[in-house]
């Protein structure tokens, strides 16, 4: 029997359905896992994804960009393949995209995680024969603060600098991060402002329905004097340069999965850092591959050749893949 | 140890310099004296001795932590550090009542009596005491590698806040060889008498880098010397005993057995400033020969005969028992050169002489004979300047030689470690040899950190192979290296191997065909290696 999906040089591959998921070139059909970069990318005839994260695919990939959607849960023939899409977690509608053929289930992950971030659909295990996962995080020293002790921390930090008149300028990437720290501060401490890149897509995720506290862009004709206890959402490219230094006096934070990593803080030289990520820590990954029940286990970004080591460690069929995905932590993206 | 961690934790984050020093004030205005001690001489350097050794600490963190030792051993080379690794590989403290820093210091100073079962289970039931932070700081303890990024200028700074004392009379005390076990805050701080402690060395002086000659006007009322290459030193002779100490605050007394007799000839209170020399048939060695011996305790004999070493004197700091610093450069020269001058020849003591000149185009002439002499460049003193204490700009300059450079390209890449985990930034550089390309020495620093990201993408695109760690790419970068010194090296492939090498620039103009070639790198042997 042959594989259900290939690892080909423009992405992974099913030839059943002859499509691809997430692909790095150009394809006549890309099924999308969610709507970072490095997995929608432009240039193909047509897209396929859940509904929920096609707006901001829209948004990105411009208005000619043919996308059509799938529920979660629901199955659908392509060619002899059938495919379902299912809550990764990640990012509001971000799916792992299961391929049967013959019976042989494989599950495409995503970038996902495992905790409940309060804002995106979450984590479903998927019993597989396959299971291609990501492993950004994929080393033991990788373990993320609860989510109701982050919410803690980041509202204790907001809280001693708004009684000290300062700013608290916060960098998050756009989609996805922003809107979960969004959503898990307390929104009544004081005003939010938001950079740009962060307010876009906040709009599109409002515009689809999904509920997020008030926010104030930040643009040259905002007095920003006007709000000088404010929680400052940037983008950590943003938070680097010449846009933040007009927020004075100020804190900063970033928050990261590899803000674990004493000498990365230390590196992006912030006040604070926050351990929190859209990926799966070093237990996410374990118990995920778990609950799927697959044997044969791929991995793909991140530190592959420790984890895949550990994974045969524990008797499973593991092996690498080398993909384009760059990972949506440090990029910006 | 919440507050300490608390302290730990605001220094090390911030890079603000005021913050620091606010942090570091508000805890030596409230902390006990035992932890203030403490305190003060971890971030200075004084670490207690390693307890346990670290392939034991490995091996129980893995077991604690339920994975295999390839796997802890692995996720070391990422972190970068032991005893963050370890705090973060262990499940979730328990979390019990807070002890003192001091009372953390002193269970680890009881492990060496300890049997090795009731060791470990010492160090594992702290484990599970203490929170990941304090986790991390009791490893430091353990591991005995405490380092901050605090200077002891801040120290300095911080306890002149508290205490109102004055922050250069500071600096003094808190040199030489002190430790908590053998002083007191009250005997360290409040009534400290620097000259009490005979070893005490002085703060160096150190000088800022001359960019432009514009920053000097006339040439009068300047002093000239090499820069010599070796180890700076103080030499302390007091009451018929003498010490050696590094800038780096490291006693060398024992490094350097044939400055021993110097104590002979000196006389007593007599405190010289001035470089380690491997130094024979009347003239330095390159530094490739003093290099054999740092970091020996005990010298082979056919090693002091290779390389002996001397004293090159620049300055006196103490005379007849008193310290001078505040007297001119010139006339603390004077007494110098009167004591070097009393003693026998045959000492390895020797006078850094002035390079005469008269115009800085003189010499400029002179510094480009430095390398021909092992020297790094020349040192400009004004005549009228007092001995400072640390980094001061004004008043002596070091004028360095340019670097030697050479265009290489990069072959190969891997992922540092610690600050720089996630970027690929550790990379082996090649030269032609003919048709093919011949690594030749391996850079790590010099690029900006948008560089870094910027190759990092492009490494992982275009990986070819690789090599647990390391990732063989196309050659296509070129790099502009930069280095101190060259030498012959047949353990390397290239046969040479580099002092200091850095990159100096991305070189995106010129294309991979035109980088050097071996035979130019080994043209540099001839005048420098
Ligand atoms: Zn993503
Ligand atoms: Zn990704």
């Amino acid at each position: 029997m042959s594989d259900v999906l290939t690892f080909t040089d423009r992405g992974i591959y099913c030839a059943a359905g002859d499509f691809y998921i997430d692909p790095w070139k150009s394809v006549d059909r890309a099924l999308i896992t969610h709507g970072h970069a490095d997995h929608a990318r432009p240039g193909m005839k047509a897209y396929l994804a859940t509904p929920t994260a096609k707006p901001v695919m829209q948004y990105r990939l411009g208005s000619d960009a043919r996308i059509e959607t799938q529920l979660y849960g629901i199955e659908q023939k392509i060619g002899s393949a059938s495919v379902s899409f299912h809550p990764a977690g990640h990012v509001p509608g971000s799916a792992q995209i299961k391929v049967v053929v013959d019976g042989e289930a494989w599950v495409v992950s995503g970038d996902y995680k495992t905790v409940d971030d309060g804002l995106s659909e979450p984590f479903e295990p998927v019993k597989c024969h396959a299971f291609i996962s990501e492993c950004t995080f994929g080393l033991p020293v990788f373990n993320w603060t609860p989510q109701d002790v982050l919410a803690d921390q980041i509202n204790t930090w907001w809280q001693a600098n708004h009684s000290e008149g300062r700013f608290s300028l916060l960098g998050a990437y756009a989609l996805g991060k922003a809107q979960r720290l969004l959503s898990t501060v307390d929104a009544s401490i004081g005003p939010i402002l938001t950079h740009g890149a962060i307010e876009n897509t906040n709009e599109v995720l409002r515009a689809q329905g999904i509920a997020l506290p008030d926010t104030i862009r930040v643009t040259p004709e905002l007095n920003i004097k006007d709000y000088p206890r404010a929680l400052v959402l940037a983008t950590p490219g943003a938070l680097a340069q010449s846009w933040a230094q007009k927020f004075n006096p100020s804190s900063s934070a970033f928050a990261s999965g590899w803000m674990a990593l004493r000498g990365v803080r230390r590196r992006r030289s912030a006040d604070q850092g926050f351990i929190v990520s859209d990926h799966a820590d070093w237990r996410g990954l374990n118990e995920a591959i778990a609950a799927t029940e697959a044997e044969k286990i791929f991995v793909t970004h991140g530190y592959t050749s420790q984890f895949r080591r550990w994974l045969e460690d524990q008797g499973y069929d593991a092996h690498i893949v080398a993909t384009d995905y760059t990972g949506d932590e440090d990029s910006g993206e | 140890m919440k507050d300490f961690a608390e302290l730990f934790r605001h220094v090390d984050q911030t890079t603000k310099t005021n913050a620091k020093v606010a942090a570091l004030a508000e805890y030596f205005a409230t902390a006990t004296e035992d932890d203030k001690l403490w305190t003060i001489a971890l971030f200075t350097g004084r670490r207690p001795k390693r307890t346990v050794t670290s392939s034991k600490l490995r091996e129980w963190a893995a077991d604690a932590a339920g994975i295999p030792l390839w796997l802890f051993e692995d996720s070391y080379s990422v972190v970068g550090d032991l005893a963050e690794t370890i705090s973060l590989v262990l499940p979730e403290a328990k979390g019990v009542e807070d002890h003192s820093l001091t009372y953390w210091i002193s269970r680890t100073k009881s492990f060496p009596k300890l049997e090795e079962d009731d060791r470990k289970t010492a160090v594992l039931s702290a484990w599970t005491q203490l929170p990941n932070y304090q986790r991390f700081l009791f490893n430091k303890l353990l591991t005995g590698g405490f380092r901050v990024g605090v200077s002891a200028k801040l120290v300095t700074r911080a306890l002149s806040q508290t205490t109102g004392q004055d922050a250069a009379v500071l600096t003094h005390k808190l040199m030489g060889q002190w430790t908590p076990d053998t002083t007191t805050w009250q005997a360290l701080i409040e009534d400290d008498d620097p000259q009490s402690d005979l070893s005490k060395p002085y703060p160096f002086y150190l000088a800022h880098a001359l960019d432009n000659l514009d920053q000097l006007s006339d040439p009068t009322g300047w002093n000239a010397e090499r820069k010599w290459d070796g180890i700076r030193g103080q030499l302390i002779v007091r009451q018929g005993e003498h010490y050696i100490w590094s800038r780096g605050e490291d006693l060398m007394t024992d490094r350097f057995p044939e400055l021993a007799q110097l104590k002979d000839f000196v006389p007593d209170g007599t405190v010289i400033d001035g470089e380690i020399l491997a130094f024979r048939d009347g003239a330095p060695l390159s530094f490739n020969a003093l290099q054999k011996r740092i970091g020996r305790k005990t010298v082979p004999k056919k090693l002091l005969a290779e390389a002996p070493v001397v004293l090159m004197a620049y300055d006196l700091l103490e005379d007849q028992g008193r310290d001078i610093r505040e007297v001119t450069f010139a006339e603390r020269r004077n007494r110098l050169e009167k004591i070097i001058k009393s003693a026998p020849d045959h000492l390895p003591l020797h006078l850094s002489s002035s390079v005469p000149f008269d115009s800085w185009d003189h010499l400029a002439k002179e510094r480009d004979r430095s390398r021909d002499l092992n020297a790094e460049g020349l040192m400009l003193k004004r005549l009228d300047s007092p001995y400072l204490s640390g980094r001061k700009r004004g008043d002596w300059w070091k004028w360095k030689i340019d670097p030697l450079t050479i265009d290489a390209v990069m072959i190969y890449a891997q992922a540092g470690h610690g600050r720089r985990a996630n970027l690929f930034t550790d990379y082996t550089f090649a030269v032609w040899n003919g048709n093919e390309l011949t690594p030749f020495t391996k850079a790590y620093s010099g690029l900006t950190d948008a560089e870094f990201r910027e190759i990092t993408s492009w490494v992982r695109k275009n990986t070819l192979q690789r090599f647990g760690p390391v990732r063989q790419v196309p050659p296509h970068h070129v790099f502009e290296i930069a280095f101190e010194g060259i030498q012959a090296s047949p353990r390397h492939k290239s046969g040479v191997a580099l002092r200091f090498p850095r990159m100096l620039r991305w070189r995106k103009d010129k294309p991979v065909a035109e980088a050097n070639t071996l035979a130019d790198l080994k043209e540099m042997l001839e005048p420098y290696g």
